[in-house]
């Protein structure tokens, strides 16, 4: 036919089209609009960032935040999925109750344990009950920075764990069952088993998980805003007032560019440990 | 790991395990209803029972009526609906072309459509402004839809892809054979099969619009999303308006999620890759 040649290039042109003017343009605009400096020149707008006060807590506060809850979540989706592959009974049920979070918006999970955590909540009533406290205590102001943490990497971590055991129980899934009879047969222990066998086969599907999970949660802000205002600062939410507050587009600029630099390592950095080698590729 | 889990004390564990963990994932669902449902006497009782006395559709309805909740709410509706048409309309086609036909660029459209996931995208609705405000997009709906679309594409095309892959060659050649057009074949034959999984496609576009805050409060004022309403009266309001909110937002993406749920691998299996 001889329609067949261009037909696949004009089915793939819309979705080009819109990608190139959403995501294209506004790319570039972002990284041109961070360099307008003004008088202050092609890096007046980093310098502001940099010295804007709250830079240095907002970015340590991302990066702690990142680097606690993607190993927590990642080694608790993994015991999940192992979970539910031994399961027997019931296995539709408890995924489909596990994976319940991915429905949730991250401004919902903060205002969920914003419920559970406020001074006269749930944790508090518990807490009561055991004879910890005495009474309504708070968690979540600038005097508690560390429960204040804690509690955004909770709501963090409940929230966005399903995500990365949908993607691991979809790669378990791709292992064939003989690779773990083969391991018994040879006496194999269970650990020896998930770290020989189950891990390394599993490594594409943790390379997706952990490249996505790092570069949302370097956008984390919405939980973090919820559960502990403007008390905890985080990259994402510095470009927001700076848009919105301070309407400064450029500054906020420099901040999403800062934002995208930092998830490009991170995928760079997860492409290359995770290399796969050709042939074990699909 | 050969043996069941039986009645020893580890199959005991692993059963304790698996409660544990769905108790975690349930319960604070379950105690922001509470908050949500109980109204104000609710959140400041102490120490809590278990069910507040004060539980009442009537404390969600108060909030439903708040100046701004229900055109937040219709707002939402009606951005996660459009994005939820154009996501399908762009990306069904460019699915079906990675899934029928080799041509050359088609890596190339593949890895452009996974390099999106290495970028932080709802953060790109920062320079959009000024083109929005230019445009007239500015604090509307669609402007909101038009940057949830650029989100939502690519699941759209990677699911549909999946879907198309699925669906057996032979059968539209078989209705080519019979003199259908290749449109004719498309419709009559392909679409039928897949119209299940394209649904699932819909919903999940529509579910990360109706959840993105980012954007969404990045670029409206007045016609605000629920999300960017309840971001932005987050600090001044009291907190069982807020958990009435949060209860709203999770609601309808959660039934959502159930009812797409066995589409939820065709998404992150093979084709992720």
């Amino acid at each position: 036919m001889p329609t067949s040649r261009w037909l696949p290039y004009l089915l793939i042109a819309p979705a080009s089209v819109f990608l190139a003017v959403f995501f294209a343009v506004p790319l570039v605009q972002t990284i041109v609009l961070s360099f307008d400096g003004g008088p202050a020149g092609l890096w007046g707008n980093y310098q502001r960032m940099l010295g804007d006060l709250n830079f240095n807590v907002s970015l340590r506060n991302t990066f702690m935040l990142v680097l606690t809850v993607v190993p927590l979540q990642m080694m608790l989706a993994i015991g999940m999925g192992l979970m539910l592959q031994k399961m027997q009974r019931g296995r539709e049920v408890v995924l489909w109750i596990w994976t319940i979070p991915l429905g949730v918006s991250d401004l919902a999970a903060g205002l969920v344990w914003l419920a559970i955590l406020q001074n006269t909540g749930y944790l508090n009533t518990f807490l009561f009950h055991l004879g910890v406290i005495d009474g309504p205590t708070a968690w979540l102001n600038s005097e508690t920075p560390m429960t204040l943490f804690i509690a955004v990497v909770v709501a963090e971590i409940w929230r966005s764990t399903a995500v990365v055991l949908v993607i691991i129980v979809a790669g378990l899934q791709l292992i064939p069952k003989e690779f773990g009879e083969a391991a018994d047969i040879f006496g194999a222990s269970a650990w020896q088993k998930l770290t020989r066998v189950t891990l390394p086969m599993l490594k594409p599907s943790l390379q997706s998980a952990l490249i996505l999970r790092t570069v949302l949660a370097f956008e984390v802000f919405a939980a973090v805003y919820a559960i502990g205002g403007r008390n905890i600062p985080v990259l994402v939410g510095e470009a927001y007032v700076w848009q919105r507050e301070n309407q400064n587009y450029s500054v906020a600029a420099a901040y999403a560019v800062l934002i995208m630099v930092i998830s490009l390592a991170a995928t760079a950095v997860y492409l290359r440990l995770l290399r796969q080698k050709p042939e074990a590729q699909a | 790991m050969t043996k069941p889990a039986g009645s020893s004390f580890k199959g005991w564990l692993y059963g304790s395990g698996v409660a544990v963990l769905c108790v975690w994932v349930l319960l604070p669902i379950g105690l922001i209803g509470l908050g949500a449902f109980g109204g104000r006497p609710a959140v400041y009782q102490w120490p809590k029972t278990l069910m507040p006395a004060s539980l009442s559709l009537d404390q969600l309805a108060v909030f439903l009526k708040i100046d701004g909740v229900w055109n937040a709410a219709l707002n939402s509706v009606l951005a996660a609906s459009m994005t939820m048409v154009m996501a399908l309309l762009l990306g069904a086609p460019a699915g079906y072309a990675l899934a029928r036909f080799s041509f050359r660029g088609a890596t190339m459209f593949r890895l452009m459509i996974l390099l999106t996931r290495a970028f932080p995208l709802a953060i790109l609705a920062l320079p959009l402004t000024v083109l929005f405000i230019r445009a007239g997009l500015y604090d509307t709906a669609f402007g909101v839809s038009l940057v949830h679309t650029a989100l939502a594409l690519p699941f759209a095309a990677m699911i549909t892809a999946s879907l198309f892959a699925g669906i057996p060659r032979e059968l539209e050649e078989a209705a080519w054979v019979f003199g259908c057009t290749r449109w004719q074949a498309f419709v009559k034959v392909v679409l039928p099969l897949a119209l299940p999984g394209m649904a699932a496609a819909a919903i999940f576009a529509f579910v990360i619009s109706w959840n993105e805050v980012f954007a969404a409060s990045v670029l409206t004022v007045q016609q605000r999303t629920l999300t960017a309403y309840l971001l932005t009266v987050l600090s001044e309001s009291p907190l069982h308006y807020r958990f009435a909110g949060g209860f709203i937002l999770i609601v309808p993406s959660v039934v959502f999620i159930f009812a797409v749920r066995r589409y939820l691998f065709a998404l992150w299996g093979v084709t992720s890759r």
